[in-house]
């Protein structure tokens, strides 16, 4: 879904936009939960953020987060540099807590379960939590079937060949890299191209089968053909997994996501937080909030 | 600084500074090219002259020597010994030194990783003197007491503790252990580097296909820095192979060839024979010392040479 | 409707992200039962056996933690302790010979470090009493002489690689030279200096001289890879701005590119000194060993710190004790010699460092 016309030819002023004020008031909560039908019922990869705070040591980085991330969809958080998109992203896999001092309070819960709760491990979480990094980091020394199967080797017991061989081309062909790369499976993942090196990563998170797939701006190292393949990738994808993805790209954003929540923050030093989260749709012709529209229409950011 | 100022018509004869800066280029880079030189000739020089002093060995019958033995079945336990004993050291060395590496690179907290790195680099500064009485004076007495019985005892069916267990202590096992505590801070130095280096990317990637810290440091760590240890063991190596004074003076020699490693009866190493023999020694006999000296010198040659090729063959593959 | 309401019931069929965690109490039972165990390999005994104890409880806790995680929490889990108990006892392990090595010198050493020590010869002493003065001198000046001869040799060889032969076939060759010359081993650098003095003075021949070539030989490579890689750090855009000027190039080498790069150059020659200074087994063979102070390096036997180190443990004479006190105090001058050098190093490369540069 593109931008409405409006603002594609024209910026339009505050005047030529849709009076608002009289739903600013409004709680996010409940303009988020308005904007659903029914809501499935028994097991889903339904992502529930409850008042969560990220720390830095001492320092907040992101404050007060409250979302819902609905399943079997695509999940875009925009916002400009530095507002802790990244920040909220990685605290969805417990990615965050590799630098040492890094906590949070507050909740995420994925399927009812908090992934911060007592007793919980964070490997655990990451097994069922998968993350595509903003470049694409294939392991330099395997070939490229066995960065297809390095997650899977973690986590399972010895598989057989033809098991294995299933997996890779089963995840090959879900990352669509199957048919460029079944020629040279057991050369270094290397060897490829930005675009396909990408999907090589897509490939090995999904091999692991993973419920959730975090992207965080998956596209910003890649040339804009690359990006439309990867994109259309993610829209195959979101039949069978939830994904949430940062990017920077708002076209990108309108384009891929059914969601989307916009972070800001106020100035250095001070927590990000969301502004905002409505429908795609929504968000980039008929936002609620000044700042949003201010985003989206290019004013700052 | 001088601004030599050039007038676009030329003058006769070139203002006297240009004179003087033209001699001063002249001398001073003759003398770096001289420097340069002089370092290939010194290389030269030093295979000249040892093979020269060698040379009237090679060509002398063995009843011309005391103990009546042909050089190489004079030289044979001796490179025997050398190798032996770097080997050993190699053995106990890397694995530790590997560990330690991972320690301060992944495991230990920043405080900790700092000092130790410096205490390391300290270490591997220590001369090997030093090293040595402190190992016939310490870890000798230590070992033969608690550990040459029990091996003799328990796994005495194997021939490297076959006893009978020495009482001094001045054994391989020791000389060994010793060597291993002097080539440990090397590889741990550079492995530590290596490891160090990993690129967070890599490391984030296994974290986040729910590896656990080993398995992510299995994944992607080891691999990365596989080339740099193996460079740095074989440095290591080629130290050990190398080293004189702590084996002199930890080793009760004798000529045999043995695996035995906690006997009185230890072959020699090439270095500790030179230095035990060559003060009181004179005529045939110094050449002969200075023969093994050269076989030494061309096993170290080989070892280093292997070394660099390892090390800048390695980093091609982890780059990609 | 609140997001209490949104959250479903937790699925029975996926997997769960809690399984169970070790704990605080548990992982200190387990320690707490390594270290019994330990004891009690030496408590029949009656007397502390420390050697054994730390090396029982290191392998009772590896195992015991192994056992305990698998139990609890899992297979992977299991492994992950294991290696983090493996890897940090592999440091303990490390750490004891490293601290004993230290404790002793400084411990054995102490003993006869006192003024006489450092003002008397070896001269007509027979068992107690007698110094290293000699030795002192003579480590000087054969360390003195080697850094005269191999600071200017290796500083003029960086200054032709880094400036003046970059990339050509000669930088190439002295560059693999100077790799081969920084692994060869300290004995034959000895034997190379006597076998050249020999063949201009003689055979047996012994002096100072001999030693601080051999020296030479060794300090060079190392002088040459720092000074090397010091220059190479001095950017580019200096030398292109003096040059700009007019100023001839040794001018620019001489005053632009090495006062920018003296702070890692004296740090390198700092830290050669402090390589060569221990070395025994090249001066055994060249200089010797004297009773008294020899002044003159060009004749005669000279007594340097390490040898005397070396002589005085395998030959002390009457009562043994004696001479290895001696030695130990030696070892202890030499070691307190290499970390002081070390500290002027690191004080240097800090202070002198040209505000701006790397």
């Amino acid at each position: 879904m593109t931008m409405s016309d409006q603002q594609a030819t024209t910026r339009p002023t505050g005047e030529e936009l849709p009076d608002m004020t009289d739903r600013l008031d409004t709680p996010t909560a409940n303009r988020v939960s308005a904007s659903r039908h029914d809501l499935p019922t028994g097991p889903d990869n339904r992502i529930v953020v409850e008042s969560l705070n990220i720390y830095y040591s001492e320092f907040l980085a992101v404050k007060d987060v409250n979302m819902v991330i609905e399943p079997r969809s695509v999940t875009a958080l925009i916002g400009p540099s530095g507002c802790g998109k990244s920040t909220f992203i990685r605290s969805l896999n417990r990615m965050h807590e590799v630098i040492t001092g890094a906590h949070v309070k507050g909740a995420v819960f994925v399927d009812g379960e908090n992934l911060y709760g007592p007793g919980v491990d964070p490997v655990a979480v990451r097994r069922k939590v998968g993350m595509v990094f903003q470049r694409p980091n294939p392991f330099p020394t395997m070939s490229i079937a066995d960065n297809v199967l390095a997650g899977k080797r973690l986590n399972s017991k010895r598989f057989g060949k033809g098991e294995a061989d299933a997996l890779v081309e089963q995840s090959l062909r879900g990352a669509n890299l199957w048919d460029e790369v079944k020629d040279r499976l057991d050369k270094p993942g290397s060897g490829l191209s930005g675009g396909q090196q990408q999907r090589l990563c897509i490939a090995r998170a999904i091999a692991v089968e993973p419920e959730i797939l975090l992207m965080d701006e998956p596209c910003s190292a890649l040339d804009p053909i690359s990006t439309l393949a990867i994109e259309q990738l993610m829209n195959e994808l979101k039949s069978t997994y939830t994904i949430v993805i940062v990017t920077h790209n708002m076209q990108q954003a309108a384009r891929v996501s059914q969601r989307t929540a916009f972070f800001t923050i106020d100035g250095t030093g001070q927590p990000g937080y969301v502004v905002e989260m409505d429908d795609t749709d929504v968000m980039f012709s008929n936002p609620k909030q000044q700042s949003t529209i201010d985003y989206v229409t290019g004013r700052f950011g | 600084m001088t601004i030599t100022d050039t007038p676009p018509d030329a003058r006769p004869s070139p203002p006297p500074t240009e004179q003087t800066s033209k001699l001063g280029d002249r001398i001073f880079g003759g003398l770096s090219l001289g420097a340069g030189i002089l370092i290939l000739v010194t290389l030269a020089a030093v295979a000249l002259f040892l093979i020269t002093e060698a040379w009237p060995t090679f060509g002398a019958d063995a009843s011309e020597f005391s103990g009546n033995k042909s050089f190489l079945s004079y030289v044979g336990p001796l490179l025997f010994g050398t190798i032996w004993a770097a080997f050993l050291a190699l053995l106990i060395a890397l694995p530790m030194a590997v560990a330690v590496a991972l320690f301060i690179s992944h495991y230990a907290p920043k405080r900790l990783a700092v000092t130790c790195g410096y205490f390391i680099d300290l270490l591997a500064a220590i001369p090997s003197v030093v090293f040595g009485i402190w190992g016939i004076a310490v870890l000798a007495p230590i070992l033969s007491r608690s550990v040459f019985p029990w091996l003799e005892d328990n796994l005495g069916f194997l021939p490297f503790f076959a006893g009978p267990a020495s009482t001094s202590g001045r054994t391989m096992m020791t000389a060994a252990v010793v060597l291993a505590v002097m080539i440990l801070p090397i590889i741990t130095a550079i492995s530590r580097e290596v490891f160090l280096q990993t690129p967070r990317l890599h490391e984030e990637a296994s974290l986040a296909l729910g590896a656990t810290k080993w398995e992510m440091i299995r994944q992607a760590v080891i691999p990365y820095g596989r080339s740099g240890v193996i460079s740095g063991a074989m440095l290591g190596l080629g130290r050990a192979l190398g080293e004189t004074m702590a084996v002199a003076i930890i080793l009760s020699p004798a000529d045999v060839f043995s695996f035995n490693t906690i006997s009185n009866q230890n072959p020699n190493t090439i270095a500790s024979n030179i230095a035990l023999k060559f003060p009181e020694s004179s005529g045939l006999e110094v050449n002969r010392l200075i023969a093994t000296g050269l076989v030494l010198f061309a096993i170290t040659f080989f070892v280093n040479a292997l070394a660099r090729k390892v090390s800048s063959a390695g980093f091609s593959g982890a780059a990609g | 409707m609140t997001l209490t309401e949104q959250r479903p019931a937790p699925s029975e069929q996926q997997s769960s992200i809690t399984a169970g965690r070790l704990g605080r109490p548990r992982h200190i039972a387990v320690v707490a039962g390594a270290v019994v165990l330990g004891a009690v390999t030496w408590l029949p005994a009656g007397s502390v056996n420390w050697a054994r104890w730390i090396v029982v409880t290191l392998v009772a806790y590896c195992v015991g933690i192994y056992v305990a995680s698998r139990v609890v929490e899992g297979r992977r889990q299991a492994l992950d302790r294991l290696m983090l108990a493996v890897v940090t006892s592999c440091f303990l392990i490390v750490v004891f010979p490293l601290v004993s090595l230290v404790w002793t010198v400084v411990e054995r050493g102490s003993n006869r470090f006192d003024t006489t020590f450092f003002t008397e010869t070896m001269r007509g002493v027979v068992g107690e009493g007698g110094g290293a003065y000699h030795a002192i001198i003579g480590t000087l000046i054969v360390t003195g002489l080697a850094t005269l001869m191999s600071v200017p040799f290796g500083l003029f060889t960086a200054i032709y690689l880094a400036e003046y032969g970059h990339g050509t076939k000669l930088a190439k060759a002295i560059q693999s030279m100077v790799d081969v010359m920084t692994g060869i081993p300290s004995i034959v650098a000895g034997l190379f200096a006597y076998a050249l003095f020999e063949l201009f003075f003689g055979a047996g021949t012994r002096s100072g001289m001999a030693g601080a070539v051999a020296l030479t030989v060794l300090m060079t490579p190392v002088v040459v890879r720092a000074a090397e890689e010091m220059l190479r750090l001095v950017p580019d855009e200096l030398r292109e701005a003096a040059y700009a000027l007019g100023v001839p190039k040794w001018k620019v080498i001489v005053k632009i590119v090495l006062p920018t790069a003296i702070a890692g150059l004296i740090t390198g020659v700092v830290l050669a000194i402090a390589r060569v200074i221990g070395e025994t087994a090249p001066l055994l063979v060249t200089v010797g060993l004297a009773q008294g102070v020899n002044w003159n390096p060009f004749d005669g036997r000279m007594t340097t710190l390490p040898v005397f180190t070396y002589y005085q443990y395998v030959q002390p004479g009457l009562p043994p004790e004696a001479g290895q006190d001696r030695s130990w105090a030696a070892a202890l001058t030499l070691v307190l010699i290499v970390m002081v050098l070390f500290s002027i190093a690191r004080i240097l490369s800090t202070a002198l460092k040209p505000k701006g540069l790397k």
